[in-house]
């Protein structure tokens, strides 16, 4: 595996979900070892499309995508998660009737006897989920069930980490722990791609952000040069937090 | 194998009575499945219900035809509520249970021997079409040409039979376009977010209800003048099973769907069972018997329904996009 | 500020000087759990409520329970003075206080332009017997479309006029949501996370649209976690957590409360979150 070879490569995407209608219209990005990158933009920009087409789960009608050199373009879930990649979805990311421990251990389906020692990884990063770990994932609140989501996909032992919008619905406190867990994760060793709707959150932890607009990556830079770029603002960003 | 025979009774199966039956009700269950989304597993009783009121109020109550007739849909309509006041503020599959079970409770009631001096028992109703007949404005003789050939009575009652069906088309083709027609389609995929706006949903189930049964009683009551009498045994859960083959086949949320569903259906039964009946009399398929001929038209109608529900679930007419199973 | 909107001073479950929606001891129990218990609360007529708190709060509880979308264990609630408590959801939007949903239930199978038709009110093409004559309804029609044509404008839907809403992405679908809100002319709007994946350069000219329903004399109340737009827009800001009502006032006065910081908004409101000292893990082999 060479170093100067990117964990994740997508190039020039064209994908969509209903037949003959793209939301990917030629959209390529570049995740690095160790990197936290940031995908954001306005509405049907295609941001979580993108996201499930390196996953497998949209159908990608010209382009690749490679893992490691490797090209996983179109391959089943089951088989990226073998290799190393997790997703976590913005909704439906949890299974309600089933406790917390349960969940997680849904999380090493594939490799069960990794349990002890990934669950002791996760709990140190998500301590409640070890105080709480018989309670219904049901019962837990929005920004309670995102932790539980997250930590079922850190069980594999990713390389790869997929969020999508992992802030979506949570309090203003409960986000910013959202994302200083992030940050941990993505310290550990874990390259993170990032769907976000928070752009501000999102580009000031971020190494390197994309800007998507109509299925195309629009801007790229990193996390800082996007957050002052004036242009970014005016047509992304908004300038709310600076009109109060 | 006399091909020039199986060809003109497949090709008569286009506009027979039966055919018309079967789009009146497969029309009444797009009203029901199709636009509203409910799941309504006992159709066969609707018609059979607009079928005996008419027959009973002729021959017990002594009414004329179209009283006979309103009372008929009058009936089909105290069923519906009875069968959807208590079930339609439930969720869905409650409506299922209770139309299969209410379906087969009615066919029993119409068999049992302790009603039998209303219902007929067993045997059914007949001679109840003398007025019908009577309206026949043909007079004797033999109409049409090749396999379109029919006496006065055949015409009569299809003529009969594909105006109503023509009549019901136009009277769901302007419901469905009007604003009434889309709450229904709003109620079909979210019943909440119609709530949210200020509509009554459960009276526009119950309405939808209503409509798609007597379109079925319709169907029903023209079934039991061409057949001029009324059996238990018709409308039993295999009369409902061809009725959602056949709409699935044509497109449940369309109009057109039910129409041509029909037909096609009827025409590929008539022609199966006429081929696959030649071909084991002249001895090809000598692992079948003439009796089971007629069984493997079940075989198929099952299969065809399978077929239909996985790889194209909105038949012939349906728009993929506004027809999902996913309920 | 306090005083025009309250009675006396800012404190949970304050009277209102012109309070449209009065509720009393509200309680909503699942199992165990108290979602909702909420002793005394007044929406002020006119303005634009925010309503916040950390998730679980009961916040979307209280929304069903006072729309009736869910029933209460015990309370009572009166709108513009008539009693609400046990009137079913459609009537409650009949009344005038319509709400949205915080999952969005734009209705994908309709076009853009039939689900705005659809939350008018009063069509009479709506009722069985009428729809069957198209003169009786049509020109109410042509009213309502030009109408939802207005509203599709200032949401900048427009061009997705004849889409069907599932073509939408998740957030066009909430304008979406919110435009249809808008058909009826309601009293009460009240809108669940109404910016949640709305694009931020967009959600400013939204907040522009509801400051022009509180001008229109439409009251607001909604629920958010976006501590920029409750600042920006509300004149009034109400907190819950585990179900009560823990603070309310102006927004400014709400969000320096120490309680509210610690549960709510967070220490780093603020701050850059890149620039914050974290820990580190082991490293997962």
């Amino acid at each position: 595996m060479s170093q100067n070879q990117p964990v994740v490569f997508a190039d020039n995407l064209h994908a969509g979900y209903l037949p003959g209608i793209n939301i990917l219209n030629g959209c390529s990005l570049t995740a690095n070892q160790g990197e936290l990158i940031g995908i954001i933009g306005p509405n049907g920009a295609g941001k979580s499309t993108l996201l499930k087409s390196i996953f497998g789960q949209v159908n990608v009608r010209s382009g690749n995508i490679y893992l490691n050199g490797e090209d996983i373009t179109g391959l089943k879930a089951n088989k990226l998660v073998s290799k190393g990649v997790a997703f976590v979805p913005q909704t439906n990311n949890v299974f309600p009737s089933l406790t917390i421990e349960e969940n997680l251990e849904m999380g090493v389906f594939q490799t069960p006897k990794r349990f002890a020692e990934r669950f002791e990884f996760v709990t140190s990063v998500f301590p409640d989920l070890a105080k709480r770990r018989a309670q219904k994932a049901g019962s837990l609140s929005g920004g309670e069930r995102q932790m539980v989501a997250m930590g079922r996909a850190l069980m594999i032992d990713p390389s790869v980490l997929l969020l999508d919008e992992p802030s979506a619905g949570l309090s203003p406190v409960r986000q910013d722990e959202a994302f200083l867990r992030v940050r941990e994760v993505n310290a550990a060793g874990v390259t993170v791609i990032m769907v976000e709707q928070n752009a501000r959150r999102c580009l000031q932890i971020c190494d390197r952000a994309y800007v998507l607009d109509q299925g195309k990556d629009a801007h790229t830079g990193t996390g800082r040069e996007l957050l002052n770029d004036p242009k970014m603002i005016e047509l992304y960003l908004g300038n709310l937090a600076e009109l109060d | 194998m006399d091909w020039l025979s199986i060809i003109n009774l497949a090709l008569g199966e286009l506009i027979s009575p039966l055919t018309a039956v079967y789009v009146l009700a497969a029309l009444g269950l797009a009203v029901h499945f199709g636009f509203t989304g409910l799941l309504n597993f006992g159709q066969a009783a609707f018609a059979a219900v607009g079928a005996y009121g008419m027959a009973i109020a002729i021959l017990t109550l002594k009414l004329p035809l179209f009283g006979a007739v309103a009372f008929g849909i009058a009936a089909v309509v105290v069923f519906a509520l009875i069968l959807g006041i208590p079930t339609l503020r439930l969720r869905a599959d409650y409506l299922a249970i209770v139309t299969i079970a209410a379906s087969e409770i009615f066919r029993y009631f119409m068999t049992t021997i302790g009603f039998s001096d209303v219902t007929g028992g067993s045997s059914g109703l007949s001679a109840f079409n003398k007025e019908f007949e009577s309206l026949n404005p043909f007079p004797d003789g033999v109409y049409g040409f090749g396999p379109f050939t029919f006496r006065e009575e055949q015409l009569w009652i299809r003529v009969v039979g594909w105006s109503l069906v023509a009549v019901a088309a136009v009277f769901l083709w302007l419901l469905m376009r009007s604003p009434w027609g889309r709450v229904l389609r709003g109620i079909r995929e979210d019943e909440d977010a119609v709530r949210s706006l200020g509509k009554n949903v459960f009276a526009y189930k119950l309405q939808a209800l209503v409509i798609g049964g007597v379109l079925a009683g319709i169907g029903g009551m023209v079934f039991s003048f061409s057949l001029a009498n009324v059996q238990p045994q018709s409308w039993g859960t295999t009369f409902t099973f061809m009725i959602w083959t056949v709409l699935l086949l044509g497109g449940a949320a369309t109009i057109m769907g039910p129409i041509i569903g029909s037909m096609i259906f009827f025409v590929l039964l008539m022609l199966t069972q006429s081929i696959i009946g030649g071909l084991v009399e002249i001895g090809w398929l000598p692992f079948l018997t003439p009796p089971q001929v007629g069984q493997i038209r079940f075989l198929l109608i099952g299969l065809v329904l399978m077929l239909l529900v996985i790889f194209r679930p909105q038949g012939i007419f349906g728009n993929k996009k506004e027809l999902q199973f996913n309920g | 500020m306090a005083n025009e909107i309250a009675v006396g001073a800012a404190a949970p479950g304050c009277k209102k000087v012109d309070p449209i929606l009065v509720a009393d001891n509200v309680t909503r129990q699942f199992g165990g759990l108290t979602a909702v218990n909420v002793e005394h609360l007044e929406i002020p007529r006119g303005q634009i409520t925010a309503l916040i708190g950390p998730n679980g709060a009961g916040k979307t509880t209280l929304f069903n329970l006072l729309t009736g979308f869910d029933k209460p264990n015990t309370g009572t609630w009166t709108f513009e003075g008539k009693n609400l408590a046990g009137i079913s959801s459609y009537k409650v939007a009949r009344r005038g206080m319509v709400r949205t949903f915080q999952l969005t239930k734009a209705l994908s199978l309709l076009t853009v332009i039939e689900n705005m038709r659809l939350g008018a009110k009063d069509q009479p093409g709506e009722s069985f017997w009428r729809s069957l004559i198209k003169p009786l309804w049509s020109g109410y029609e042509a009213k309502i479309t030009e109408k939802a044509d207005e509203l599709l404008k200032r949401f900048k839907l427009d061009a997705k006029r004849e889409d069907y809403a599932a073509a939408l992405s998740g957030g066009q679908r909430k304008l979406l949501e919110m435009a249809r809100a808008l058909m009826s002319d309601p009293k009460l709007v009240m809108l669940d996370e109404p910016m949640a994946g709305v694009n931020p350069a967009l959600t400013q000219s939204l907040l522009e649209h509801i400051k022009g329903l509180k001008a229109n004399g439409t009251t607001v109340l909604f629920v958010e976690h976006d501590m920029h737009m409750v600042r920006h827009i509300s004149d009034w800001v109400i907190v819950m957590a585990e179900g009560k009502v823990v603070a309310e006032g102006p927004p400014a006065q709400v969000m320096k409360d120490q309680a509210v910081i610690d549960a709510y908004l967070g220490a780093h409101a603020d701050t850059d979150l890149g620039l914050v000292e974290i820990k580190s893990l082991k490293a997962g082999n």
